[in-house]
């Protein structure tokens, strides 16, 4: 390859909203139902059926659109986008083309670097999930689930702003936090509550010009959407050094696979016949009503970070990792509000909660443990009623199942032993069986006495205060 | 008792509460009525009996019980196939919902039926209403109770043929381009379609969404304000539907109107409209003008331009309404077929009809990439060039007259061979729809050969009570009309 | 005839409106269509320049319905009026994503 390229690259991402129901019915939009049941006329295409709007999605996709510095369409309109595919049940989706709901925003963020850049926000629109296929294993047959039919979206379209793999992800994990600080969704890749579509051409480095692009889907996490990324980029790149050409289409990315195939059939003219939908009325943004989303915006990460600092007194490097997610930042809140040990929370979070969650290939939202028990916790090593070392232990199990910490200590018998006389019969015991480590340290060895300590430990299955037992053991020594 | 169905449905409501008659008598005689005479009009595509009887029986017992009072409580009605009804089969008049029986029914019928209403059945139409003559159906086209050789129009065919049949007291309809007005003027009744957002929609199977509205067809003016009275009403389910206060349409039922403005428009009396037609219309405007009225000529203008800017809207809506008759939720799916494409048009090319069919192919290519701003863009913004021109016309008129067809009911079998000139017959009904306007059909006189005409009054948007007056007053002055089939 | 619609175009709004129509079908759809088209150009005598399309005759806007759970599991009558159906499911000829 004698000719350098440069990759330019748009994201299209689809999040799922927070809202009990669906966008234009009162169906559920809990996740988990039998196939079927959380569905409806309108949410099934039952002839006669009309969708009315819930307000609730407006107000998350104003928030996520004021969020993002874009401008809210104070005049929109909902359109109908029409194709046939059986997880469609209406055989058009409804969406918005000509009048979205947002438009011309962008958001900072970090390159290589270590610079700033922005990645511009072409548009934010509403629009309607479609229901699930699923494959039949015995038949030559699928089979529609329309559980998921009508859950709210909303589709954030960037400008082709981004050139790395690296530019990508750092720009999903942006949207993905200032989403989850609004509560507009939990932006979980893995199941599919964000989704991202990357829209990819290349260029010889210095051209003017784009490429033609290609858009690719089905990209469910942060890696598979970075080795496509990759892929994809090769790919263009061997087309055009063979003398070919990039065919815009769209794409399919197999990451098992490693590699990409055309989606597109005949019968997929790719001509959705966009018109307003009849059915639903204009929506119009008041100044009253952008004022009241806007006074209902949460507080966002860097003032996050300016409060943590000021009310805590934490180091910087805490701040950064416990407000990169807002799981986390909510934990850490929650349990400083009932312990007031912001320090000692910080730690947990910091310390095990990261190491276990680093081993377990989890992120923030997955944490189960809740902030009574954390707090729980915390209270119990202040109260020396469990060592720092069973306190780990106490955390991990709280980690795994959320238990209750002073019943688990209570079940398990993890308690301290705080009985002197108790401890210091085991002590003599020790310095009974180990004559050798008693002369050492009688000779001057200091080491010794932490080995006569280990020993004491063992044989209390750790329960013991360890600031005790070296005052016990130097006394009888 | 055997008057009971020369009774209006306002007339025998007062005879059951006034336990004259009871409303399984009146069921038991429509549904007589039925078997006797739709063999040969096929007004129904489906008749209710069994549950039709046992509805009667609740709805009489509930007026005994006092808790029905209302002016149609105990009435028996027929409802057009394109408002779902729950249990009870639900065709659009189409093959590809041969089999459809619906969960629930649509907000229209419930209202009629919280007000007492007992449902005979489903009433024949032109295919999912695309059509003038109630010919397009995939059951057989209904004929004119007045002469079987002729068409009682469409699309609400069934419906006006089965009032004016007397197969039933009142009947719902729906109007996307004067589908209630054209039929009730060829079959002598009353029609009315209500302002745009009065009627919910909810459960009716659209067509041109932003077009269709429900309303009644009636024996006459009275009739025809209770019915109104009891389906309008603000439905949050339907998100176009309009929530508004005057909705007692009953208390426009005065015979008076000394100083109402009404203007003719000299558009509507252009060339291609039958003389006897223009005769009776010019000669009821005399009788109004005659009772007080204030009867002028003006331009209306843009009348041409209404019907090509409708079939563009129409078609364009309606292939996208369609869409979702696609075998795999409801209604026929082909017995045989190679992967899903090919179900698909095989369902959906055996289920629909010609008509239907050449209205989508129509609507799709008018949406399609690159055409449009050319025909959908351009016919909504013709459509809002025709509203003006009725604001303007509004500003000076409390009504506008005019005939509501250029002719009665042509001959069966003469109207489908041409679709342009079928879809010209639409020529003075069809703006109504396109500016959202009340619009109202009553018989004002008969051809020669004894088939009915049909005067039109339109109102401004929310101004049904003004039309419904001037109705009444004219009805009152014109004297009885009879139905068909009544010496 | 002004508008001349060709095979290609009826293939196409075909695919777009999924109907399969007979070469007599289409020869007809054709004229049809054509006729209609001609018809409909008549729109453009009128002059719309700066006419705002009306897509609502009236304005009603912001209708919108609160966020509560309103709907009950009503599975066995959504699945009742199904072609075809199994474990609780709509069955459609397979498809491949």
């Amino acid at each position: 390859m004698t000719k350098q390229y440069e990759t330019v690259i748009g994201l299209e991402v689809h999040v799922e909203l927070a809202t009990k129901t669906k966008i234009f019915c009162g169906c559920s939009t809990a996740f988990g139902g039998a196939p079927n049941t959380h569905t409806c006329p309108v949410c099934t295409g039952m002839p006669g059926s009309l969708p009315v709007l819930n307000k609730q999605v407006l107000e998350y996709a104003i928030a996520v659109g004021l969020a993002t510095n874009c401008e809210i369409t104070r005049y929109g309109k909902f359109d109908r986008k029409n194709y046939f595919y059986p997880d469609n049940p209406q055989n058009y989706q409804i969406s918005q083309l000509y009048l979205p709901i947002c438009r011309k925003g962008g958001v900072e963020i970090a390159t290589k670097d270590g610079r700033t850049k922005t990645v511009g926000i072409h548009e934010i629109h509403m629009e309607e999930d479609a229901g699930k296929l699923i494959h039949d294993e015995w038949e030559d047959c699928s089979l529609v689930d329309y559980n998921r039919s009508g859950v709210p979206l909303i589709e954030i379209v960037s400008e082709p702003d981004m050139r790395s793999a690296e530019e990508v992800i750092a720009y999903l994990e942006k949207l993905r936090l200032i989403i989850q600080y609004l509560g507009a969704s939990d932006c979980k890749l893995q199941e599919g509550s964000m989704r991202a579509d990357v829209n990819l051409s290349v260029r010889e480095v210095g051209a003017k010009e784009f490429g033609t692009r290609t858009e690719m889907k089905n990209l469910n996490s942060f890696k598979a959407i970075a080795r496509a990324i990759e892929g994809e980029r090769e790919r263009q790149i061997d087309l055009l050094e063979e003398g070919g050409q990039v065919v815009q289409e769209t794409r399919r990315w197999d990451d098992a696979k490693g590699e990409s195939y055309a989606m597109r059939s005949k019968e997929d003219a790719q001509d959705y016949r966009y018109f307003p939908d009849p059915d639903l009325t204009p929506i119009v943004v008041s100044d009253e009503m952008l004022e009241e989303i806007r006074a209902k915006q949460p507080e966002f990460r860097t003032e996050k970070m300016l409060r943590y600092k000021e009310e805590f007194d934490l180091p910087d490097y805490d701040i950064d990792i416990i407000t990169g997610a807002k799981p986390m930042a909510d934990l850490f809140e929650a349990t400083v509000a009932i312990c007031r040990q912001p320090k000692q929370v910080s730690n947990w979070l910091m310390g095990e909660t990261m190491r276990l969650m680093k081993e377990q290939e989890m992120d923030a939202e997955d944490l189960r443990f809740s902030p009574e028990h954390l707090a729980g916790l915390i209270a119990l090593v202040d109260s020396k009623a469990i060592n720092s070392s069973v306190a780990k232990e106490v955390f991990q199990a709280m980690f795994e199942e959320d238990v209750e910490p002073e019943q688990y200590v209570e079940q398990k018998g993890l308690k301290t032993v705080n009985d002197e006389g108790a401890l210091r019969k085991t002590i003599e015991e020790v310095i009974a069986g180990n004559p050798q480590s008693v002369e050492d340290y009688h000779k001057g060895k200091e080491k010794a006495i932490g080995f006569l300590v280990g020993q004491t430990m063992k044989a209390m299955k750790g329960k013991a205060d360890p600031g005790m037992v070296n005052r016990i053991l130097k006394e009888l020594l | 008792m055997s008057d009971i169905l020369d009774m209006t449905a306002v007339e025998l409501s007062a005879a059951i509460r006034a336990g004259k008659t009871t409303a399984v008598e009146a069921v038991e005689a429509a549904l007589a009525r039925i078997e006797e005479r739709d063999q040969e009009f096929n007004c129904y595509v489906t008749v209710s009996r069994d549950k039709a009887l046992a509805q009667a029986k609740q709805v009489q017992a509930a007026i005994e019980a006092g808790e029905l009072t209302g002016p149609l409580a105990g009435v028996p009605v027929a409802i057009k196939d394109n408002m779902c009804t729950e249990g009870l089969l639900t065709t659009c008049s189409s093959r590809i919902l041969g089999n459809f029986v619906p969960a629930y029914t649509a907000e229209a019928v419930l209202r009629l039926e919280k007000a007492g209403a007992v449902i005979l059945g489903k009433t024949n139409m032109d295919e999912f209403a695309m059509g003038s003559t109630t010919e397009t159906s995939a059951y057989g086209e209904t004929k004119n109770p007045w002469n079987p050789a002729h068409v009682p129009g469409g699309s609400s065919g069934g419906s006006a043929a089965a009032v004016a049949a007397g197969e039933c007291f009142y009947a719902l309809g729906s109007d996307t381009g004067g589908s209630i007005r054209q039929p009730a003027s060829f079959c002598g009744v009353v029609g009315m379609k209500p302002t745009y957002g009065t009627v919910s929609r909810y459960g009716l199977i659209a067509y041109g969404s932003s077009l269709d509205q429900i309303g009644p067809l009636a024996r006459n003016v009275t009739d025809c304000a209770a019915i109104l009275e009891a389906i309008a009403g603000h439905d949050h389910k339907d998100s176009t539907s309009v929530a508004r206060e005057d909705t007692d349409f009953t208390a426009a039922l005065v015979e008076d109107v000394k100083g109402i403005r009404i203007g003719i428009p000299n558009d509507y009396f252009g060339e291609g409209l039958n003389e006897e037609v223009r005769g009776a219309v010019l000669q009821a405007a005399g009788v109004l003008e005659e009772r007080g009225a204030i009867v002028e000529r003006f331009d209306l203008s843009l009348v041409d331009y209404a019907i090509p800017a409708y079939y563009t809207i129409a078609a364009a809506e309606a292939s996208s309404n369609l869409e979702r008759f696609d075998g795999i939720k409801y209604g026929y799916r082909t017995p045989e077929y190679h992967g899903l494409h090919n179900m698909y048009k095989k369902s959906r090319s055996e289920g629909f009809g010609e008509e239907v069919k050449r209205r989508i192919m129509l609507g799709s290519f008018v949406l399609s990439s690159g055409y449009y701003d050319a025909y959908y863009l351009k016919a909504l913004k013709v459509k809002a060039l025709i509203k003006k021109a009725f604001d303007e016309a509004f500003a000076r008129y409390d009504v506008i007259l005019g005939p509501v067809a250029p002719t009665t009911a042509p001959k069966l079998g003469e109207s489908l061979a041409d679709p342009i000139q079928m879809y010209l017959g639409d020529i003075y009904t069809i703006a109504v729809n396109l500016a959202g306007l009340p619009g109202i059909s009553i018989p004002c006189g008969r051809d020669a050969e004894g088939l009915p005409i049909g005067l039109q009054l339109i109102g401004d948007s929310f101004r049904e009570k003004k039309l419904i007056q001037t109705a009444y007053t004219y009805e009152k002055a014109r004297g009885a009309f009879p139905l068909a089939l009544a010496e | 005839m002004a508008n001349v619609i060709s095979d290609e175009t009826i293939e196409y709004v075909g695919i777009l409106a999924k109907l399969e129509l007979s070469d007599e079908e289409k020869e007809q759809a054709k004229k049809d269509m054509g006729r209609m088209l001609d018809y409909i150009d008549k729109l453009g005598e009128l002059d719309t320049e700066g006419v705002e399309p009306m897509s609502h005759v009236f304005p009603v806007q912001n209708v919108f319905r609160e966020d509560v759970v309103t709907n009950s599991d009503t599975r066995e009558q959504l699945l009742s009026n199904a072609p075809e159906q199994k474990d609780g499911m709509f069955v459609v000829p397979k498809t491949f994503d």
